[in-house]
Order: structure tokens, then C-alpha cells, then sequence
């Protein structure tokens, strides 16, 4: 049951082989049994999930069952739930319980899913191994030395696993491609701007998106048909109309142009990566496509940019975690300023901090146009870069990280862990979509092939991702873990 | 030496949105404390800023009645610091490109001659919440019902040269946006403030001295006093001298002084950057020209048409048109009994007085603008004459009756014009007054134009006042010159 995709579950409720409540029941026995190791959960909610299994399969028994009704999901703890602790993966929210549903929660209760509880990700969504969560480090499901990767490292793992089919993620430098890729699964991150911010936690405002993490690139497109849209309460939302992502998928690719940049297959990429990217791009060719080599010149760029703006965002955005209304606060304050200082030192991590001590220091005087100024006209050059690109292609095709998921604690180094986002970042800054696909394995560990297209080119992404699905059973693998215990 | 003053305004007006700048919680005023801060006012983490219209709308109106540039793009910036009533950490203000740009505004000086003050810029932000002190054993209680609260900051170019000129700008201010509808300006509310920036130099001098600016004066007396409090501290200091350091200062109207609250030494960095969850405002053309036709008519073009068009004085049209309420009142007189100076006679006058007797606003005027219209109607026709009209607006001020006429009849008011009528009466007195009828007659011809005042007096008084005294003064004449 848990092998399963969106799809397939879909098609077994409708088909009556079980019900939602047995599946929920399910995966909750799953999570219980198996996320002690993974601590892929924070904050696993069953009662709430049996009663929305129960009432999707009343739903469906009265007919008015539609394409995801029913069917689990997990949450990544960055999304405000009502009445549901939201964390963000921090001890400055360790305690807060959300008022209010975010815009993608909304959407998804009124298509019929059933929310399993919240995952674990790096604080505020910054980091790349999960390794930054105040609740603890998630395992990689393919290997228990591994990093899952992150930001959205516990949405990877649960999947992988087989706790929940599918998981909602936040992308704001490759947060839901890079844990994709490190755990076997597929991740998509859609344009800016298609998906409403409304009601996640805020890291960096103008990268930020939310976007479906599961098997397939088909049940990638269902539940983007379900959370896409524009959101009067996210004023970045784009006002345009959301198609059926699924409706292209099978489209056959031939005379699909692909572009592999120069830049993304340069020093420090893993030669077990590079061999299976360029093996996944024979693939390509077999089905059709043609492939040819094109130039991003100012890829480099994109790391120091990336880390001078999503800083200068975030020290602003995380100034509301003061202690005073909500969250963390210090024990006997003596003053204001010591309740500012000792509450925000407490609650927030290491990395956190220091994002916000960059992000600070950008923006003040005298600094802001060398730096913030200057990184949001690089922004537009490597934005440029891609709108030249696909000029010329259809989609870009790369590794979505350069290794294979590295083990826990190996990387001590913030740069070093910063440069693992090398292929994912300027992406963010472009606006662009991204999707994750598995396309192999270095030794154990999973293989993600990263492929881009131009802004709103979402239903053209998935139809190539799911072209290859058809070809290759990548995605079919399931890690030893799960299959142990089955 | 001879100093000169220079000073600069900044002017916070409330607009008068139904709801917040960026949320849709209400911005009525008097709540009781977080009954009006929604999950986006409390910045709940997940929130994001949606931009009122409204608010855009009336900031660009503002911007039209002081016939400034109104840019196409405009953009909102955080401003950064960390305060118990700023619940994001950040204030969401425009830095650097301001809704509206420069403009002008026009001032009436004592001398009767105007000048042009200068505006530098008007631009849209939220107002923060309130920290109360009171009531909190020792702690500080937040009250985020105004955290939210659509504020257009309006900065003057250091153009005032005297706290009379400071004055006289904040009203000019105060009554444009209380003309274009898009503030209540009630200072005692607090929905609109003003920061003073003030500096001394000696006279001839070409450069500014260094200023002080006075946060949050709420009223146009304070600001006054505050400014010749501060002018003469920092002449007394400059003799003695000593030198102005920049900073910040508060003005305590209780001990009619200044204070200082932190020199720029201590001042924040606020590292204002483009607010990433709101798009930059564009601004069409055709959106711009439907608000300017919609425009209401302002205050200098009323004042300028009360005397062109209504013929009034420049000192009445001027007082008549310094407040939207006091023009809307005037020109219903107006409009009802047809006079424009008897009816800025009224308003001036008898209305004025009574209000200014018991300390009232003329919106709360007991007497509306219809009925001291119909009532200065009624003295024109000839119904009453000008004391019994007095006797009837203080009847319908005390609320007996509902309109000039039901009191004119409910008293017997109506003026007696019948020629018959008043002889009668006139025989009546002057049969009751030989005395005076004697000295009358006894009297040199050119004396007897004073002496008649008696027997007006006693007709008038025989008729309780509804005597048309004109008619009495004719006949009285005649008849006792016949007698003569």
C-alpha cells in the first residue's frame, strides 16, 4: 500500500480495494514504527488525519469524491496549520500552536487530502542537510549515515520511506530539489509566483515557493493542480489562470530541444553524478530529443548573490521573533533590550543567526548598495542568462546537486555547505521552475536529475519528467529500510 | 544679533480608509485594546501585506490638491528596528520612491499677503500600535488596534520662517485633507501629528543651522509654543556660546518646554530596503485623471470664489472656507435664503458666538445650516424683523421647535406690517405720554431725531417686538410732527 503512487491510491479507493481510513491507519502505523530512526515528523497529528479519512470516504460515497480525495499527505512544518503546532523547525516557535490555515493547507483540506502532521526541515528553511532542525536531524532513508538534504529534508525522507506518498516542500534555493534528489524522489519547484506565500513562514520573500514533493511526476502535477493559483492575500502571486497539469504529461518529446549549461558540469561535480546525468540525457535522446551544450555565464555569480540577498530578506523577516506577542521568550527579562537579546539568542540556531548577522550587516548604511544593490543587478544578469537560453532550448537538463546526499556531519564549513546549492540557487533568482527527477544511484545513495524551463513552463517540465518515468524505474526504487519492515 | 528661524513640517494624516493599509481589519477608532489587529496586524509568522486601494486613491488626491508630480512607480520599503508596538520588527514605509512627489502649498499670512510653502514629498506607511504604561504593575501592556492604520506622511521643504508660518501651514494641511475628505484630522485623536524640525542662523546667513526635531506635536497651539520655546533655547544657547547639537526632542505642553529624547549619536541605522511581499505600485494616467476630475473644490478656489462669485469680503470668504464643515454650512445658509452676506452675517455672527459660547463644533451646531436658513429667509421677506429673529434663534439653539416658521408662530413673532395696526398703537402711546409729547414739541426741530427713539421704544414694546420698525419710525414721525 505504501509503494504506491497518488495515482495508483487514487485508483484503488475509487476501485474500493480499501478505504482512506485503512490507508491512513496505514501510514500512521508506518510513521510510528519507522520514525523513531528517521525523525522525518515533528508533529504527527493521527486524530485529525483519521477524522479527514473518514470524511473523504464519505465524501466518495456519496460520489463527490475528486482526484486527491482522500489521500495522505505530510506537511512540512513550515506551513501554518490552525490548531496544529507550526514550528518551522525552531525553539523560538517550539510553542506555536497557528490561528490560521496557509493559503496551499486550505486548498489542499478542500481537495479531499488527509494531513498525516508536520516534517521536519532546517530552521526557517535554512540549510541544505536538515541537519539546522532545533528537533534533531532527519535520516536518510537510503543509508543512515546520509543527510537527507534539506531545507525540506524531512518532506524527502517521509516519502522515501513510504510514511506518506507525497509531502509538501519550500523551495527558496533548492529546497524540495536537492532533498528530492538525495532521497530517490520527485520534487518540483514551481515559477515564483504560482503558488500562493500566503501563510509560510517567511525566509526570504523573494525566493520563497512552495511546491509538491512525491514519486512521480505525474502525482507531482495533481497536487500542483490542487495548490497552484493566484491568492488575493499574496499580492506575488501571479494573476493567471492554472491549467491541468496532468493533460500534457504523456506528450511525446520528439524534437524536444535540451540545453546541458557548460557550468553545471564543471569542477566539484561527483563523476558517479556526472555519469548518471549523462546517462539520463541518452535517454532523452532515445525518446527523441536533441541535445546541445549552452552557456550561463553568470552561474557563478549566483551563490554570492543568493547569500546577500535571502539574508537581507530573512533579518528583516525574522525581526517579528521577539518574545513579545508569541514564541520563545526568555526567562525573567530584565529590560526590554535584554528580552530582545536573550529571547532571539536562545530561539534561534547557529545558522539562523548568522544569516541574520549577514543580513543585517548588508543592508546597513553604507554597505547597502555594495552589496544588496549590487546582488539584485546580478540577479538580473543571471535572470537574463536563462531567458537567453531558452531562446534557444526548451529546457535545461543537470545534476540537481553536486553529490550524491554526504553524511552527517561531514559538512562543518557553512561555505562548503552553502556551494551544494550551486546548481539550484540561481534558479530561485531567476523565478523560473525546476522539477527533480531520480536518475540513478552513486553506490547507495539516489542520483537527482535537475530539469529547468522557462517562467509558467511547468506543464512542459512535468511532461518531460514524466517521459522519462516511462522509460526508466529510477523512481521505482525503494530504500531497504522500508522494504525490512514492510 | 538678529536671528532667523527656519523650520520643516512633517505631517502625519490618518486617512480615513474603512480598513488598514495593508490588512483588512477595521481602523475605526476607540476599540477596546486588540479587538481591531487581525492576524496580519499582530505579524503572525505565514502573514503577508496586501495594499488598500483606498488608501493609494487618497494619497494621490493629496497629491493633486497641492498640484504635485505624481510618479508612475512607487515603491514600499521596511523600515527596520525592533520596538514592543511594531509587531513585524519593521515598518513598511516608501524610502525612495514616494507616492507623491513635489508639490505646493499656498498660506495666508497675518498681513493679509500669502506665501508658498514647498512640499518635498508625501509618502504611505502604517502607523504603529500604542504602548500603555498605565494599569501594568510595572509592565507595559500593547494595544495593536492601530498598528496598521494607513498614515500619509507629508515632509515640507525648510520653507517656514516663523512658528505663525508653521501654524498657518499645518492648517492649510489640515484643511485640505479634511476638504478632500481623505483624513478626520482630529488632532486630539491623534489622526494627525506633526514632527517640527527647527534651526536658528544668524539673519543674511546662506546656510542652515543645525536642527532639532520635535516629535508628535498634536495640536496647532503646541506646535506654536513649541517652536518659540525651542527658538528661543537655542538662541539663549548659540549667545552663550554654546552649539545646537542634532537631535531629537519632545515637547511637554504641561511645563511649556522642550525636552531631549536621543541625539542622532544614538540614532537607529534602518537599513530600509524594497519590501519584497509588495509589487511597486503603477500608476496609470487614465487612473490619475479619473481622480482629478473627481477632485471636490478646495479651499483657496471657494475662498477665491466666495469673493469673485458671492462678492464676500476677503476676511470672511477666508473664514468661511477654512474648514470643509464651516463652508458646507455656510453655502446651505446660503443656498436656502438666497443672500450670501446675510447668511455669512448669520454664520459669523449670531451662529459663531453661540457656538464659541459653549465650546462647540460647528457640526455639532443645534441649529442646522436649513434652519438658519429659512430663518434668514424670513427676516429677508420681511415675516420678522432683526430682533425678533434673534429671539427665534435662540429658540430653535434651545431646541423649541423644529423650524424658524413653527417658532415665529408658537410666539407670535410675526412682524406687524399693517399701517392701520401700527397707528393704532402709536395713537395709544402717544395718548399714554403727554410729558413727552410736551418736550417733544418744546424742542428745537434738529433735537427732535433723538428724542423720537423713546416712542419707537414704547410701540416696539407694545407690540412685543413684531412692530416692522421702519413703519413705526415713518409714522411716529408724521403723526407727532402733525402735533407740532
Amino acid at each position: 500500500m505504501h509503494d504506491k503512487t497518488l495515482s495508483e491510491l487514487a485508483a484503488a479507493l475509487t476501485a474500493g480495494e480499501f478505504t482512506s481510513r485503512e490507508l491512513t491507519e496505514h501510514q500512521l502505523a508506518r510513521i510510528e514504527r519507522l520514525d523513531g530512526e528517521l525523525n522525518s515528523f515533528i508533529t504527527v497529528t493521527p486524530e485529525r488525519a483519521l477524522a479527514d479519512a473518514d470524511a473523504a470516504d464519505t465524501a466518495r460515497a456519496r460520489g463527490e469524491a475528486g482526484p486527491l480525495t482522500g489521500l495522505p499527505l505530510a506537511i512540512k512544518d513550515l506551513f501554518c496549520t490552525e490548531g496544529v503546532l507550526t514550528t518551522a523547525g525552531s525553539k523560538m516557535l517550539a510553542n506555536f500552536v497557528s490561528p490560521y490555515d496557509a493559503c496551499v493547507v486550505e486548498k489542499l483540506k478542500a481537495a479531499g487530502t488527509v494531513s498525516l502532521g508536520k516534517v521536519n526541515l532546517d530552521e526557517f528553511a535554512m540549510g541544505s542537510s536538515n541537519e539546522n532542525s532545533a528537533f534533531g536531524p532527519v535520516k536518510n532513508p537510503w543509508d543512515a549515515g546520509a543527510v537527507p538534504g534539506g531545507s525540506s529534508g524531512g518532506s524527502a525522507a517521509a516519502v522515501a520511506a513510504g510514511l506518506a506518498p507525497a509531502a509538501m516542500g519550500t523551495d527558496t534555493g533548492g529546497s524540495i530539489r536537492q532533498p528530492a534528489a538525495f532521497c530517490g524522489i520527485t520534487g518540483l519547484k514551481p515559477t515564483y509566483g504560482r503558488v500562493s506565500r500566503y501563510g509560510i513562514i517567511a525566509y526570504a520573500s523573494s525566493l520563497d515557493q512552495a511546491g509538491p514533493m512525491a514519486r512521480t511526476a505525474e502525482d507531482c502535477a495533481l497536487l500542483l493542480n490542487a495548490i497552484a493559483g493566484p491568492d488575493p492575500r499574496d499580492s506575488t502571486s501571479v494573476a493567471r489562470g492554472v491549467p491541468d497539469y496532468t493533460e500534457e504529461l504523456d506528450a511525446p518529446l520528439t524534437g524536444l530541444k535540451i540545453g546541458l549549461p557548460q557550468e553545471y558540469f564543471g569542477d566539484g561535480l561527483d563523476p558517479a553524478v556526472a555519469t548518471a546525468v549523462r546517462e539520463a540525457v541518452r535517454v532523452y535522446e532515445s525518446l527523441g530529443a536533441t541535445v546541445r551544450e549552452v552557456s550561463l555565464p553568470h552561474t557563478h555569480y549566483a551563490i554570492p548573490a543568493y547569500y546577500v540577498i535571502a539574508p537581507a530578506e530573512a533579518s528583516s523577516n525574522l525581526s517579528r521573533y521577539d518574545g513579545v506577542r508569541f514564541g520563545h521568550r526568555c526567562k525573567a527579562p530584565s529590560d526590554l533590550v535584554d528580552l530582545y537579546k536573550r529571547s532571539r539568542a536562545e530561539g534561534f540556531g547557529a545558522e539562523v543567526q548568522r544569516r541574520i548577522l549577514i543580513g543585517t550587516h548588508t543592508l546597513s548604511e553604507g554597505f547597502f548598495d555594495a552589496y544588496y544593490k549590487k546582488a539584485q543587478q546580478v540577479r538580473r544578469l543571471i535572470r537574463q542568462d536563462f531567458l537567453d537560453a531558452f531562446e534557444e532550448v526548451d529546457v535545461l537538463m543537470g545534476p540537481a546537486s553536486p553529490t550524491p546526499a554526504f553524511d552527517l556531519g561531514a559538512k562543518k564549513d557553512p561555505v562548503s555547505m552553502y556551494l551544494q546549492d550551486i546548481y539550484t540557487i540561481a534558479v530561485n533568482l531567476a523565478g523560473i521552475p525546476g522539477i527533480s527527477v531520480p536518475a540513478g544511484f552513486a553506490g547507495r545513495r539516489p542520483v537527482g536529475l535537475q530539469i529547468l524551463g522557462t517562467h509558467f513552463a511547468e506543464s512542459r517540465l512535468l511532461n518531460v519528467a514524466h517521459r522519462f518515468q516511462q522509460a526508466t524505474d529510477w523512481h521505482l526504487r525503494r530504500p531497504e529500510l522500508a522494504e525490512e519492515n514492510r | 544679533m538678529q536671528w532667523e528661524t527656519v523650520i520643516g513640517l512633517e505631517v502625519h494624516a490618518q486617512l480615513a480608509t474603512r480598513s488598514k493599509i495593508f490588512s483588512g481589519a477595521s481602523t475605526a477608532f476607540g476599540a477596546d485594546p486588540n479587538t481591531q489587529a487581525c492576524a496580519v496586524d499582530l505579524g503572525l509568522p505565514g502573514v503577508l501585506p496586501v495594499l488598500n486601494e483606498q488608501a493609494v486613491a487618497m494619497a494621490v488626491q493629496f497629491g493633486l490638491a497641492i498640484h504635485a508630480e505624481i510618479p508612475e512607480v512607487s515603491v514600499f520599503d521596511r523600515k527596520n528596528y525592533f520596538y514592543p508596538d511594531l509587531p513585524k520588527g519593521y515598518q513598511t514605509s516608501q524610502m525612495y520612491h514616494p507616492i507623491v512627489g513635489a508639490g505646493e502649498v499656498e498660506i495666508a499670512l497675518e498681513d493679509g499677503s500669502s506665501k508658498r510653502i514647498r512640499v518635498h514629498h508625501a509618502h504611505l506607511e502604517e502607523d504603529a500600535g500604542k504602548s500603555l504604561h498605565e494599569d501594568f504593575h510595572g509592565m507595559t501592556g500593547i494595544d495593536l488596534n492601530r498598528a496598521g492604520t494607513p498614515l500619509l506622511e507629508i515632509v515640507s521643504e525648510p520653507d517656514m520662517r516663523s512658528a505663525k508660518e508653521a501654524a498657518a501651514y499645518l492648517k492649510a494641511i489640515h484643511s485640505i485633507v479634511t476638504y478632500l475628505g481623505i483624513s478626520d484630522g482630529n488632532m486630539a485623536e491623534g489622526s494627525m501629528r506633526c514632527d517640527v524640525n527647527v534651526s536658528v542662523r544668524p539673519a543674511g546667513q546662506a546656510e542652515f543651522g543645525t536642527r532639532a526635531e520635535i516629535k508628535n506635536v498634536n495640536s496647532f497651539r503646541f506646535v506654536e509654543r513649541a517652536i518659540e520655546f525651542e527658538v528661543e533655547r537655542q538662541i539663549e544657547l548659540l549667545e552663550d556660546g554654546g552649539k545646537v547639537v542634532q537631535e531629537t526632542r519632545l515637547f511637554d505642553p504641561e511645563r511649556d518646554e522642550t525636552r531631549s529624547m536621543r541625539t542622532k549619536e544614538e540614532a537607529n541605522d534602518y537599513r530600509y530596503f524594497p519590501c519584497p511581499d509588495l509589487l511597486p505600485v503603477v500608476l496609470d494616467q487614465a487612473y490619475v485623471d479619473h481622480l482629478r476630475e473627481a477632485l471636490p473644490e478646495l479651499p483657496d478656489e471657494k475662498r477665491v470664489r466666495f469673493q469673485a462669485e458671492l462678492g464676500l469680503s476677503a476676511y470672511d470668504a477666508g473664514v468661511l472656507s477654512a474648514t470643509r464643515e464651516m463652508a458646507e454650512y455656510f453655502e446651505e445658509v446660503r443656498d436656502v435664503c438666497g443672500d450670501a452676506k446675510l447668511a455669512a452675517n448669520w454664520v459669523m455672527g449670531e451662529l459663531a458666538g453661540a457656538l464659541n459660547r459653549e465650546g462647540l463644533a460647528i457640526t455639532d451646531s443645534p441649529v442646522s445650516a436649513r434652519q438658519l436658513g429659512e430663518l434668514v429667509a424670513r427676516v429677508m421677506d420681511d415675516t420678522i424683523n432683526g430682533k425678533a429673529a434673534k429671539q427665534v434663534f435662540q429658540a430653535l439653539w434651545n431646541g423649541q421647535g423644529q423650524s424658524a416658521d413653527e417658532v415665529i408662530e408658537a410666539k407670535g413673532l410675526r412682524q406687524v406690517t399693517d399701517t392701520g395696526a401700527i397707528e393704532a398703537m402709536i395713537d395709544q402711546v402717544i395718548a399714554d405720554s403727554p410729558a413727552q409729547v410736551a418736550q417733544y414739541r418744546d424742542a428745537e426741530p434738529d433735537k427732535r431725531g433723538k428724542m423720537i427713539g423713546y416712542f419707537v421704544g414704547q410701540v416696539m414694546k407694545a407690540s412685543r417686538g413684531t412692530a416692522n420698525p421702519q413703519q413705526v419710525n415713518a409714522l411716529l414721525k408724521q403723526k407727532l410732527d402733525a402735533l407740532c
